[in-house]
């Protein structure tokens, strides 16, 4: 970098064209991104329903917090569906990956069916599987009763309504890390393969000691992904279960979307939640990274 | 084996060597045919739901709630499509969607781009602070700036307009600066280094020469914005409340809640919303796939 005081004419024109080309970006920044963030963390620090005007009550906000049971409930809702999804979406995306992997006739056509979900919103998914699972008059449970089982209640009873949500949300995304994984394959160079097949290596240990190794880099990406979307799940709980059955599918973002947004107006209890909510997925991105040094490999 | 140590001429070995050949064909087919049948299998899985609900949609109502499974509709009927067509201002909704997409697209790829240039090319004091800083971004959940964002849009008088889904937009992203800039990073500076001996402003060689040659990444970043446009959900169910001023997914969320005994009608909706995305997606769809195939390698 010049030193700015000496810089030549050239020097400062093209600096000036920098903050032009960058600037709208950087206002963004701070109006739609830092600002926000501030904003947020003041209001959690406050009583406010949008109507009156904000009364400043401390950390009142987040101690409430510790005693709300539905709270509590859906923060064990969201750790019941991340511990769902995440391994989930992992393996069988890595599944699909390696199903797809190896070019043979019409591998193309399917890469494009597995990924076909991805493109679709989360309504349309939503509205889709509803009526596939419908408890009477559902394809699932119309093909269960035909092989002469009777199908659950899968969206309507408290214990079948997570598990339904974290299967459809995985079907709904597996082609998305399926691609990412794709692409770490196809980035492990042939020579190694090579190598091990001339070292008597079966399919098995070349997965373990060549692929799964050298994709660990591509493995650590997509659980941190998993991890942040997972805690904010939200568009599909909204239309397939709409929180419940009795809260069953209840999650923080969705408990602080009706905290904010129905008739609660809930500003400040509904913004400590989103920072706490906000620390941990921080808390534990950063934990990842600090036990990634153990298990990813890189070259 | 027992063959071999009785008799182990070199014709018995090679005989025998014939036969670990046939033997590994045959079961390199049953591999294949495997594979094959699990291919089909999951992709039957991931097409089945789409058919069924297009299919279906085009069922009477009564024959929708009735035994046996009816595969293909007959009669065929437009029921259901009249109904939602007459019952919500469903093109409208299109329209918007539409009309959002498109502007709030061109926007945010336009001004990634012009960023991405000035953050690849330019030097300025404190280029690279910037630079984390709007990465830093990506990291923020969207749970954490929603109720400060809502509340800019209040302050502005912009609830229950277009104008908070398009232009915090036109102000770019992290992302697609990110992406932009890595792309523009691997191209050769010897033909703006050319244009700007031949006396083109900084202006006029990003956008006659680098904007041309980043157009495949300009493709894949536009056909990302506009998808996750098109099927945003979250932040138009809190800042719109009129119905002709909806987006299509808000226009389905309603089928769900406040009709939801009409099936016809939300399999009609849900149809009318994913086919256009799946004929983009089948049209376009190597943009996809190359698009999450570059975030994904930079894990």
């Amino acid at each position: 970098m010049p030193n700015w005081l000496g810089a030549t004419a050239r020097q400062r024109r093209e600096a000036i064209e920098g903050y032009l080309f960058t600037g709208p970006v950087l206002l963004g920044l701070v109006f739609f991104a830092l600002f926000p963030v501030v904003a947020s963390l003041y209001t959690s620090l406050n009583r406010w329903d949008l109507i009156q005007p904000m009364e400043f009550v401390g950390l009142k906000n987040y101690v409430d917090l510790f005693d709300d049971d539905t709270y509590k409930l859906t923060v064990r809702n969201t750790l019941y569906f991340s511990a769902g999804i995440i391994p989930l979406g992992i393996v069988g995306a890595l599944c699909l990956a390696l199903l797809v992997d190896r070019q043979r006739r019409g591998v193309n056509l399917f890469r494009t069916l597995y990924f076909m979900p991805v493109v679709t919103s989360v309504v349309a998914v939503g509205l889709v599987w509803a009526w596939l699972l419908d408890t009477d008059f559902g394809l699932v449970n119309t093909l269960l009763g035909q092989v002469g089982i009777a199908g659950p209640k899968w969206l309507t009873s408290v214990e079948w309504a997570m598990p339904s949500v974290i299967l459809i949300t995985a079907w709904h995304g597996v082609g998305y890390n399926m691609v990412i994984f794709l692409a770490g394959l196809q980035g492990i160079p042939d020579h190694l393969y090579e190598a091990a097949q001339i070292d008597g290596a079966n399919a098995w240990q070349r997965f373990a000691s060549v692929t799964f190794p050298l994709l660990t880099p591509t493995t650590f990406f997509i659980a941190v992904m998993s991890v942040i979307s997972s805690f904010q799940a939200f568009g599909l709980i909204y239309i397939v279960t709409m929180g419940g059955p009795a809260n069953a599918t209840n999650v923080l973002v969705f408990y602080l979307w009706q905290n904010a947004f129905t008739f609660q107006g809930k500003m400040g209890y509904a913004s400590a939640m989103a920072w706490v909510l906000g620390l941990a997925i921080l808390a534990l991105t950063l934990a990842q990274m600090a036990l990634a040094k153990r298990w990813v490999f890189y070259e | 084996m027992a063959e071999l140590s009785a008799r182990s001429g070199p014709i018995a070995l090679a005989r025998l060597s014939r036969r670990r050949n046939a033997l590994a064909v045959v079961w390199q087919y049953v591999g294949e045919g495997l594979t094959y049948a699990l291919l089909v299998l999951i992709g039957v899985g991931m097409v089945l739901p789409f058919v069924w609900t297009i299919s279906q949609s085009l069922q009477p109502t009564q024959s929708l709630l009735s035994y046996p499974i009816r595969w293909i509709p007959d009669p065929v009927t437009l029921d259901a499509y009249t109904r939602i067509w007459t019952t919500l201002p469903f093109a409208r909704m299109i329209v918007n969607t539409f009309f959002i997409a498109m502007v709030s697209t061109a926007g945010y790829v336009f001004t990634c781009a012009l960023a991405a240039y000035g953050f690849a090319r330019l030097r300025f004091p404190g280029r690279e602070v910037l630079f984390t800083a709007l990465l830093a971004t990506m990291m923020i959940p969207f749970a954490v700036t929603l109720i400060p964002l809502f509340v800019i849009m209040k302050t502005f008088g912009w609830l229950d307009t277009y104008l908070p889904l398009i232009v915090p937009r036109l102000f770019g992203g992290a992302y697609g600066v990110f992406l932009l800039r890595q792309f523009l990073l691997t191209l050769p500076r010897e033909l703006e280094d050319a244009a700007r001996i031949d006396g083109s402003s900084t202006f006029g060689i990003f956008i006659r020469i680098s904007i041309p040659l980043i157009k495949p990444a300009l493709a894949t970043l536009g056909t990302f914005a506009f998808l996750s446009s098109w099927n945003d959900f979250l932040w138009p169910l809190v800042v719109l409340n009129t119905y002709e001023r909806f987006t299509i997914q808000l226009g389905l969320s309603l089928l769900r809640g406040t009709w939801n005994t009409d099936w016809a009608m939300l399999l009609a909706g849900t149809s009318l919303a994913i086919i256009p995305i799946l004929v983009v997606f089948f049209s376009l769809q190597k943009y996809f796939v190359q698009g999450i195939a570059l975030t994904g390698l930079k894990g």
